[in-house]
């Protein structure tokens, strides 16, 4: 028990000097671009837990976080570098508004959970393709997935400026690409009043409960993670490799689909363009930074909200632009896997060591 | 065919074989450090800077070939980056990649608000036309009226070729990526190979990345690149790893492309969304096709670490 503790603060004492290292080369970034990093870095890293609206728009924005990072464990855990989060949601979030404005006739009671279906179902699917591709024709799936990113994002900018466009914005001649309004009885009730804060984040924080529990408490989540481990030896093993791989990525697009129909139903009523707002590539870098466990990736998803809402005070108040948060993330992401390295096999750290200061290898206990 | 005279069959193809050259410079790069065993799947992040670097320099230097070589360097920077995390201290590729996408994404998106900010133009490469060669009916115009860097990527397939085949550092990148133990105990070094090679590959990437800014469309927009990095790592896997296949690859993509763009300049009623999603399509496409003939370097993917056990 005592060495697991240990094992626990090291993890996060690693990951967070990632994340200070990050915002350090991202300090220099700052200095070079002739900005004062400190006033930046300031708004940014107080701005979100300053008050009661920070603190609800953090929240608010760790929601699609959690959500797409629950999709990412799984299919990561399967063996699967899944980086279709993006267009699976953009998936999601036209399938569920494309149900609720045709079908706004229907009683709220029927039409919400159809709505939620329907934006999983969508997500499901794309995310499908990718694990169709994969076992049936050998496609890489993180080449598969980027290509399908792109391609949801035009089909979704062409729906949205066409066929499923608000019919208000042609008739008052503005034009601006989004749906019509959702109908308000399947909006997401909202927490605290006068806040964004939706009860999404319940349903985020139940089904990340229920990742762990499917994952690592069922004999399905067990097999998924032998396929990841090593899917010769799961095949080996009896399992059907080919049929986890695909349905690690089902479940993968239906949580990225329900991080969409989530931003529909609860924040903006409509799906609108942006509205993926990198949320599916965030999600990744959440999943990493919480170990991809979905218990460690809750903390996370909420110290990413904070660093994405952080980087837009930023932009309004210094002028720093928010593209700053993407390339934080990237850095997040290079010292995250790099120090994998001295985690996995603590002996790693006493090789470099030996290359670098010509220190001997010390090897008791390695492995 | 009324109205699609052989003009503008000319600008299409010169265009297909203009828009080759990123594809060119970029697959070629890939496929060294593909053969020497490490997937670079940041080439797109690395575009990116290329392309903002390229542009910028041009602008404040005044010279393309400033650009040129500042794209260069940036280049090398990040790939020495990515060999840091992904070679010494043996990252999984497939992610440490997308940290370099997403670095070099929003690394380039920041600094062109902060030092550029609107649409700006640059004074890029010119054409330059082969004496006599350029005199050939039809063919003159499409081939060789176009700028030194498209010339560069065309020759630099066999160059790659020669490097890769007839070389003893060729033959020691393909040994490094298929088997990098045998090639430890000749006293190959394995790590150095593959620096070398994701170095130069993401030179290469960075290069194709200013192509697109200095010799195409001489300004710098968000998500220039748009996707042509990653089509460019689809590319080295259907040509099967060979420079030759590449350029293959290569044209058949820019060729679609440039027919794409035309689709919208001549008026041709067809949702615009649906035609830029064309080369995606066909890019899944080309990757399902290789099915079952996929050779790859064996070692790909798989970091080395000297007298490990199985």
């Amino acid at each position: 028990m005592n060495t697991q503790y240990r094992n626990i603060i090291k993890q996060i004492t690693i990951l967070l000097a990632a994340l200070v290292g990050a915002l350090l080369v991202g300090g220099i970034f700052l200095v070079l671009a002739k900005s004062d990093p400190v006033k930046a870095y300031t708004v940014m890293l107080t701005g979100p837990i300053n008050d009661k609206f920070g603190i609800t728009e953090t929240l608010v924005r760790s929601v699609p976080l959690l959500l797409v990072g629950l999709g990412i464990i799984i299919s990561f855990r399967s063996g699967i570098i899944n980086i279709g989060a993006e267009g699976q949601m953009l998936a999601g979030a036209i399938g569920a508004a494309a149900v609720a404005t045709s079908f706004s006739e229907l009683p709220s009671m029927i039409l919400m959970p159809l709505v939620f279906l329907a934006g999983m179902a969508s997500g499901a699917f794309w995310g499908g393709i990718a694990g169709w591709l994969k076992t049936r024709l050998s496609v890489n799936e993180i080449l598969s997935t980027v290509m399908l990113n792109q391609i949801a994002l035009q089909l979704y900018l062409f729906l949205i400026r066409g066929p499923l466009i608000d019919p208000k914005e042609v008739s008052y001649g503005t034009g601006a690409p989004q749906t019509a309004l959702i109908p308000e009885g399947i909006w997401l009730d909202r927490l605290i009043p006068g806040t964004r804060l939706h009860s999404g984040l319940i349903l985020a924080l139940v089904l990340a409960i229920l990742t762990y529990l499917f994952l690592w408490r069922t004999s399905t989540g067990y097999r998924l993670r032998a396929v990841g481990e090593g899917p010769e030896a799961a095949r080996y093993a009896g399992i059907k490799v080919e049929r986890y791989v695909i349905l690690a990525m089902v479940m993968a697009g239906g949580m990225a689909g329900l991080a969409g129909t989530v931003e529909v139903t609860g924040v903006h009523h409509r799906a609108l363009e942006g509205i993926s707002a990198g949320y599916g590539f965030s999600g990744i870098v959440a999943a990493l930074f919480g170990r991809l466990h979905p218990l460690g990736t809750i903390p996370a998803s909420i110290l990413f909200g904070a660093l994405l809402l952080g980087a837009d005070m930023m932009q309004r108040a210094v002028d720093v632009p928010a593209a700053m948060v993407m390339a934080i993330q990237g850095l997040v992401v290079l010292f995250v896997v790099a120090s994998d390295y001295f985690l996995m096999k603590p002996v790693n750290g006493a090789r470099l060591k030996e290359k670098w200061l010509g220190k001997k290898i010390v090897t008791e206990g390695g492995e | 065919m009324e109205g699609i005279n052989s003009e503008i069959i000319i600008v299409i193809l010169a265009t297909g074989i203009r828009l080759a050259a990123p594809f060119l410079l970029a697959a070629l790069g890939e496929m060294f450090t593909q053969r020497s065993g490490v997937y670079n799947l940041g080439v797109e992040g690395i575009m990116m800077m290329g392309a903002f670097v390229g542009f910028f320099i041009t602008l404040i230097g005044g010279s393309p070939l400033l650009g040129i070589a500042a794209s260069l360097v940036v280049g090398a920077l990040m790939g020495l980056l990515m060999a840091v995390v992904s070679v010494t201290f043996k990252a999984e590729q497939g992610i440490s990649g997308i940290g370099l996408y997403m670095l070099g994404w929003g690394l380039s998106g920041l600094l062109f608000r902060l030092y550029v900010g609107a649409i700006t133009t640059i004074d890029g490469l010119k054409p330059v036309a082969i004496p006599l060669l350029s005199d050939i009916p039809f063919l003159g115009p499409i081939l060789f009226n176009q700028n030194g860097l498209v010339y560069s990527a065309f020759l630099l397939v066999p160059i790659s070729a020669f490097i890769l085949y007839k070389t003893t550092w060729g033959l020691n990148v393909r040994a490094v990526g298929t088997m990098p133990e045998a090639a430890d105990t000749l006293g190959v070094s394995v790590q150095g190979i593959r620096y070398q090679c994701l170095i130069v590959g993401s030179m290469l990437a960075g290069l194709a990345g200013a192509f697109l800014t200095v010799g195409h469309a001489n300004m710098y927009a968000d998500n220039i690149t748009a996707g042509r990095g990653f089509i460019s790592i689809a590319l080295v896997y259907f040509g099967r790893w060979s420079p030759w296949g590449i350029m293959l690859g290569a044209l058949l993509f820019s060729m679609a492309d440039s027919f794409q763009s035309m689709v919208q300049v001549l008026g041709i009623n067809f949702p615009y969304e649906l035609a830029v999603v064309l080369p995606y399509v066909i890019t899944i496409f080309a990757l399902a096709i290789s099915f079952g003939r996929v050779w790859g370097p064996a070692a790909l993917g798989k970091p080395f670490q000297r007298g490990t056990r199985g």
